[in-house]
């Protein structure tokens, strides 16, 4: 091997054997060869933002303008008509802070379930991680967030509503927004490969969570002796936090959330896990 | 000692087929159609049964050696695309494993990864970064890339626009400049034009001279021959054989392609024809061989059609049309053009062989199927018979330049060709 080996060596890195067998049970997660493929999800999100606005008279305004839109909405229809209470703060504020991870979770979980499905093509002719394809599904979703938290940056500006220091607490909150994001994206994902009708299911289980979740009203129309079971939603916690972070108002509660947020840890591994156990096979049942 | 890039032990992948809906017996009422989907959950949790059971590939073993250029050949469906599939790691396998030593590059296809609304540039990035290049590789060779596929003009240009032939040009030169020590080759020769396929086979001669082991999938007898040192061939899903290009080539050949050379039927009772005229043998063989030698195109070829005539006085006459892959006829020939005996002669009562003898660099490469017809008084058809004789016309021979696709056209003659000087002049 010494001698051999040694030319070779000061061109490419050192020759790698790759060993090719059915894997029984649950194999590792790959976290090594995922982060050898950093660059390509790296180029993956970037193609995610790349397609989107193309060929779209407004292009790149449209990040702005569907925060707006959405806000304007929701004010017009639930702050004016049906009068819905927001605890004091001016409804397009109270909405738009709610809109902020709840449009990023519901479009990212849109987006991861069908990854790769749309990817297929991809998928069965060349290998790589195939985690990377729900993960740049779920990230790509945080430029529209940003953009989004513009928007409220503005709005709060024309509502002179004053920023605090609570919102040290966002990128926090906005990491279980995206590890809850990418969970429900691998189960869906993983799921949606064998059953096509998970497509069809994923629009009504979003918008019944989203009537689940304080996204239109305040946390305070829910009776006290229901939050256990409120909490248990982790876009309760996550939207309630958003709000307290950024316009003020109640903290959610620690132990509840805590909760949540540990059950979102336990479906982000095990949808990993899921997830590597299906990639294995995924080419033969698409 | 030798290195091996590749070791296959016992590779087996097992795929299950749905059972046809018409084999679950019963009515299909409509309360069994709502449970259907619970049905389909069930049959996944369930061991499945023999006849659900499909081994696209089984028991395979074989070793490549660094720098040898592999082939692997067989018919369709005889696990090829399976075994690429899983030494690509896009598929696991169901038992047995695999070893492969150093970088693996596929080309499963031309253009995997390739974004239409993105420009050829950005796609550049993207297709290589999906066949596994580092940014900085990428970078390296861009200007290599671009000049290979000559779209420079075009870099900043969405590649929804560009014309098909630019697309798989662009596609494959990005493919080309990944450097693998182990590249596996599906047949990718198939698209593309002709210039495009001499390109691409000079990229893999390329390759193969370069040291590093390339794995190659194809249907393209011709470019096995000339690429490959050693060959596998699989059938059915099992290794049939494997050793030097020449035999198992030669092997594969004969068994492949000898399938329909000869019918007979000895009783005239029962063989094909009616109350006139009865087949009693048709075969087709190269002159000076026998009937499933295998037939190239260099080779002078002899129809033969043997048959019984049962009318007193018959004027009869024997009719070819012969069709290739594309089902096109490359040409018919009727047998009273040329050979007296069946020029408006009346036939006698008994066993007749006609003989049409085709000329030697005349059809080309391809799968062929004859017709035969028997007509009388010259016009009127009175016996047809369809798939009467199949045969693949093989190119086998040493073609100057470096090209081994098909050419097209449905004969391919060798004809003779004269060049002299006119007029002789000095350019300016």
């Amino acid at each position: 091997m010494s001698s051999s080996t040694t030319a070779a060596q000061t061109e490419a890195p050192p020759v790698a054997c790759i060993v090719i067998e059915s894997s029984r049970g649950w194999a590792s997660l790959g976290l090594r060869d995922l982060w050898e493929y950093r660059e390509l999800l790296g180029f993956l999100i970037w193609r995610e933002l790349q397609g989107v606005y193309r060929q779209t008279a407004l292009g790149i305004s449209w990040i702005f303008l569907r925060p707006v839109l959405n806000m304007l909405i929701l004010s017009l229809v639930f702050g004016r008509i049906v009068q819905v209470p927001s605890d004091g703060v001016p409804y397009p504020i109270f909405s738009l802070a709610a809109l902020l991870p709840w449009s990023y979770f519901a479009n990212a979980v849109t987006r991861t379930s069908r990854s790769l499905v749309d990817n297929m093509h991809v998928i069965s002719k060349v290998y790589f991680p195939r985690m990377v394809i729900p993960i740049a599904a779920t990230i790509s979703g945080l430029v529209d967030f940003v953009a989004a938290l513009l928007v409220l940056f503005i709005a709060m500006l024309i509502y002179r509503i004053p920023l605090h220091i609570a919102i040290l607490w966002l990128p926090l909150l906005l990491l279980v927004t995206v590890a809850f994001a990418l969970a429900a994206g691998f189960w869906l994902a993983t799921l949606s490969v064998k059953y096509r009708d998970v497509a069809f299911a994923i629009t009504f289980l979003l918008q019944a969570l989203m009537y689940a979740s304080p996204v239109i009203y305040p946390v305070s129309l829910i009776p006290e002796s229901l939050h256990i079971f409120y909490y248990l939603n982790p876009m309760t916690g996550v939207i309630q936090g958003f709000r307290w972070a950024l316009i003020g108002g109640e903290a959610p509660p620690l132990l509840l959330f805590s909760l949540s947020v540990l059950m979102v840890i336990l479906a982000l591994v095990s949808g990993a896990f899921i997830f590597r156990r299906t990639e294995r096979t995924v080419v033969d049942v698409l | 000692m030798t290195h091996y890039a590749i070791e296959v032990e016992n590779l087996g992948k097992r795929y299950r087929i749905g059972r046809a809906p018409w084999q679950t017996r019963g009515s299909t009422s409509l309360l069994r159609k709502v449970l259907s989907p619970f049905n389909y959950l069930l049959s996944t949790l369930r061991e499945p049964e023999a006849d659900e059971i499909l081994w696209a590939l089984q028991g395979v073993s074989f070793n490549v050696a660094q720098g040898e250029v592999i082939g692997i050949i067989g018919r369709n469906g005889a696990g090829k695309s399976t075994l690429l599939k899983i030494l690509s790691r896009i598929t696991e396998p169901t038992q047995g494993r695999a070893i492969v030593h150093g970088r693996v590059g596929s080309l499963l296809e031309v253009g995997t990864g390739f974004h239409p609304e993105l420009t050829g540039r950005e796609n550049i990035y993207l297709s290589g970064a999906i066949l596994g290049m580092k940014r900085v590789e990428i970078e390296r060779k861009f200007d290599e890339i671009v000049a290979f596929a000559g779209v420079a003009r075009f870099l900043d240009t969405p590649v929804k626009r560009y014309s098909s032939g630019m697309y798989v040009r662009l596609a494959f030169a990005v493919a080309a400049h990944l450097e693998p020590e182990v590249l596996l080759v599906d047949e990718v020769l198939a698209v593309g034009d002709a210039a495009f396929q001499k390109k691409c086979l000079g990229k893999m001669e390329d390759v193969a001279s370069e040291g590093r082991t390339v794995l190659f999938v194809s249907h393209n007898m011709i470019a096995v021959q000339n690429l490959c040192q050693r060959v596998v061939w699989l059938d059915g899903g099992q290794l049939r054989a494997q050793g030097t290009t020449a035999d198992v080539l030669g092997k594969y050949l004969s068994v492949t392609f000898a399938a329909v050379a000869e019918q007979v039927w000895y009783e005239p009772q029962t063989a094909p024809g009616n109350e006139k005229v009865r087949l009693h043998r048709i075969a087709i063989r190269p002159a000076g061989g026998v009937p499933g030698d295998p037939i190239s195109m260099s080779m002078p070829l002899l129809v033969e059609v043997l048959y019984w005539n049962m009318v007193p006085q018959a004027r009869l006459h024997v009719c070819l049309h012969v069709y290739n892959e594309q089902q096109i006829i490359a040409f018919t020939t009727n047998s009273n053009e040329t050979d007296p005996i069946t020029q408006d002669n009346p036939l006698p009562v008994g066993l007749l062989r006609s003989v049409c003898h085709i000329p030697a660099n005349f059809l080309n490469s391809g799968a062929h199927r004859i017709v035969l017809l028997i007509l009388e008084n010259g016009l009127k058809i009175i016996f047809r018979h369809e798939e009467a004789l199949q045969f693949e016309v093989l190119e086998l021979d040493e073609r100057p330049g470096a090209w081994y696709g098909k050419e097209p056209g449905a004969v391919r003659p060798r004809l003779n060709w004269t060049t002299d000087l006119m007029i002789a002049e000095k350019m300016p």
